[in-house]
């Protein structure tokens, strides 16, 4: 009885630890632990590759065109008699990893604007502002497609391109809630006490704007996931041979009569990396933010 | 109003006008010179300085941008590099085949959307809600390429019932409408879910069932319209995306409109085209967002413009 009343009164305790209180609550809620195990599954499946399937990707088998799945080649073949597991696993190497170099290009320029924006206003704030505004009145599809069609195919420009493209969404967020984040009475109290507005960015505005963005990130992986392989569906993108999703599905489209396999197993496969990505990020939202719970 | 309107028309102006400097910046002063690429590798050094003259690309960097300022004002936006027409008329010829597709979709988007989100939110926490809440995830997460595709597989191939590309026909319409829909539709219902939710706990809702009006009253006529603002304001971005995003599904399904001029001029570097599509897509899109801004005062009369 006493154990009981003492354990509820342990959880009504703030929280000493803003992440292991984020964990339980991750734990609990089904679609977090789904997408966060769609998402093991995928980097398992990259890094593992050599080991699940005894096919080289990138080899060629103009005997073994264009097959149905069979146990020897469980997804079957392409047009170029390549196994298509093979080159799904070794691609979600390609695709995690150009989501993640997006993703991190998209933080390491949005975040840093967005603060200097929210916390230091003025005139930077008018003129970066602005320049998100313009990249804004596009879509970040468009904005990837037309920074490609400047800049010339190939898997770095891809990135770059995505990348750039995710770059206001992170500007926007961070200044929205530094802007809110300043307003606060502890801010006023540590600038009014004479801390240097630099301390007082790093140690208190800075960790307390961080939550958002962890949530945003994680959606964007999904949406960085999309743009990237339509590139690649468009040709615009990883060249061949090169096992990219968006790719194999691009050039596996002009087979849909004959051999349905090698366009359905590669879209199912970026469908799945973004269901991943979608539910862990709203999973995180609602762990990180109780209060929105079952209100998105 | 008049006033306010005639501030948010020059606000578009300059949104324009900075997309088009831009651009026009980017073609120039990247490394690679614009009329080797669209002139091709085998093109002589003669024909390719012809063409630079042709496209204007000898002047001084300054005063290709007093030209190209002074056309794009009067509606100019250059020739094709490709067809060697007019950017303008060639962008012309396949708006309405985009714009077809683009309200198509949107409609059946709101048609399913709205009512979808409602039903979650009036049942939320429950299992029609979770079931809503799967097929939003499906449709935010799904790529529009693969579902295009799955559609012409099921219903081109294998039924037969619907054409797999061009437009001839109304039948036509069909999968690529549905297509571009699906994501759309998700978004919507998602927006409309928590709207509702929203407003399904404010004190009007409660007096309207107090005094007896049917459930059905209440979630439609009270509540909804009191939900709509941002509804309406997703509608309406999507709206403007898919007047100038509907780039896959228009090559998925060889859709004659501009996102597949898009993607042929980048294949044909025909850059002309290219950067006159870009300056039209960011006037569509300010265009589209000032309608949603104006909408407002139709759906809540307390709104106020000034």
């Amino acid at each position: 009885m006493a154990r009981a009343a003492l354990g509820r009164f342990d959880e009504a305790r703030p929280s000493a630890s803003l992440g292991r209180d984020t964990l339980r609550r991750l734990l609990r809620s089904p679609s977090a632990v789904t997408g966060a195990v769609i998402v093991a599954l995928l980097v398992l499946a990259g890094t593992l590759a050599p080991l699940l399937t005894p096919w080289d990707p990138v080899r060629q088998d103009l005997r073994a065109v264009l097959q149905g799945p069979s146990l020897s080649h469980p997804l079957g073949t392409d047009q170029l008699g390549r196994d298509i597991l093979a080159r799904i696993l070794y691609g979600a190497r390609l695709t995690l990893s150009i989501g993640a170099i997006a993703v991190s290009v998209g933080l390491v320029v949005g975040v840093p604007l967005g603060v200097v924006s929210g916390f230091y206003r003025g005139a930077l704030d008018l003129v970066i502002q602005r320049v998100m505004d313009l990249m804004l009145s596009f879509t970040t599809f468009l904005l990837a497609l037309t920074l490609v069609a400047l800049l010339g195919v190939g898997l770095t420009n891809v990135i770059v391109a995505v990348g750039i493209s995710t770059i206001p969404r992170f500007a926007r967020l961070v200044r929205s809630s530094v802007l809110s984040i300043r307003e606060v009475s502890y801010i006023e109290a540590s600038l009014a006490l004479g801390a240097p507005s630099r301390r007082v960015l790093w140690r208190h505005v800075l960790p307390n704007a961080l939550a958002p963005v962890i949530v945003q990130a994680t959606l964007s992986m999904g949406s960085t996931i999309l743009t990237a392989a339509g590139l690649g569906f468009l040709g615009l993108g990883v060249q061949p041979p090169t096992p990219e999703w968006g790719a194999m599905l691009g050039e596996g489209r002009n087979y849909i009569f004959t051999q349905p396999s090698v366009t359905t197993f590669p879209g199912l496969a970026i469908f799945l990396a973004v269901i991943g990505f979608n539910l862990l990020g709203d999973g995180l939202r609602d762990a990180l933010d109780p209060q929105l719970r079952g209100r998105r | 109003m008049t006033s306010y309107l005639l501030q948010r028309l020059v606000g578009v102006a300059v949104t324009v006008l900075f997309v088009a400097v831009t651009v026009f910046l980017m073609v120039r002063l990247l490394p690679g010179d614009p009329a080797r690429v669209i002139a091709g590798v085998l093109a002589s050094e003669q024909e390719v300085e012809r063409l630079r003259t042709r496209l204007g690309l000898d002047e001084p960097l300054w005063r290709q941008g007093v030209i190209f300022v002074g056309d794009l004002v009067r509606g100019d936006l250059g020739t094709s590099a490709r067809t060697s027409n007019s950017v303008t008329r060639e962008i012309g010829a396949r708006f309405p085949a985009t714009l077809r597709l683009a309200v198509a979709s949107t409609l059946l988007a709101v048609a399913i959307g709205v009512p979808l989100g409602t039903f979650a939110a009036v049942r939320a926490g429950r299992w029609p809600d979770l079931l809503v809440s799967t097929v939003v995830l499906f449709g935010i997460s799904m790529p529009v390429y693969w579902l295009g595709l799955m559609l012409i597989l099921v219903f081109s191939i294998q039924l037969r019932w619907l054409p797999a590309a061009g437009s001839e026909g109304s039948l036509s319409l069909v999968l690529p409408a549905v297509t571009l829909a699906f994501f759309s539709m998700a978004f919507i219902a998602r927006i409309t879910r928590s709207s509702m939710l929203e407003v399904l706990h404010q004190d009007f809702v409660r007096t309207a069932v107090a005094k007896g009006s049917s459930p059905r009253a209440v979630v439609w006529r009270h509540a909804l319209r009191n939900a709509l603002a941002p509804v309406v304001t997703v509608i309406g971005l999507q709206f403007g995306e898919l007047l100038g995003g509907a780039i896959l599904t228009e090559t998925v399904f060889a859709w004659p409109g501009l996102g597949r001029l898009l993607v042929d001029s980048i294949f044909a570097r025909d850059y002309p085209t290219v950067q006159g599509l870009v300056i039209v897509f960011a006037l569509l899109f300010a265009l589209v967002n000032l309608t949603v801004d104006l909408f407002y005062g139709v759906i809540d009369p307390r709104v106020r413009y000034g």
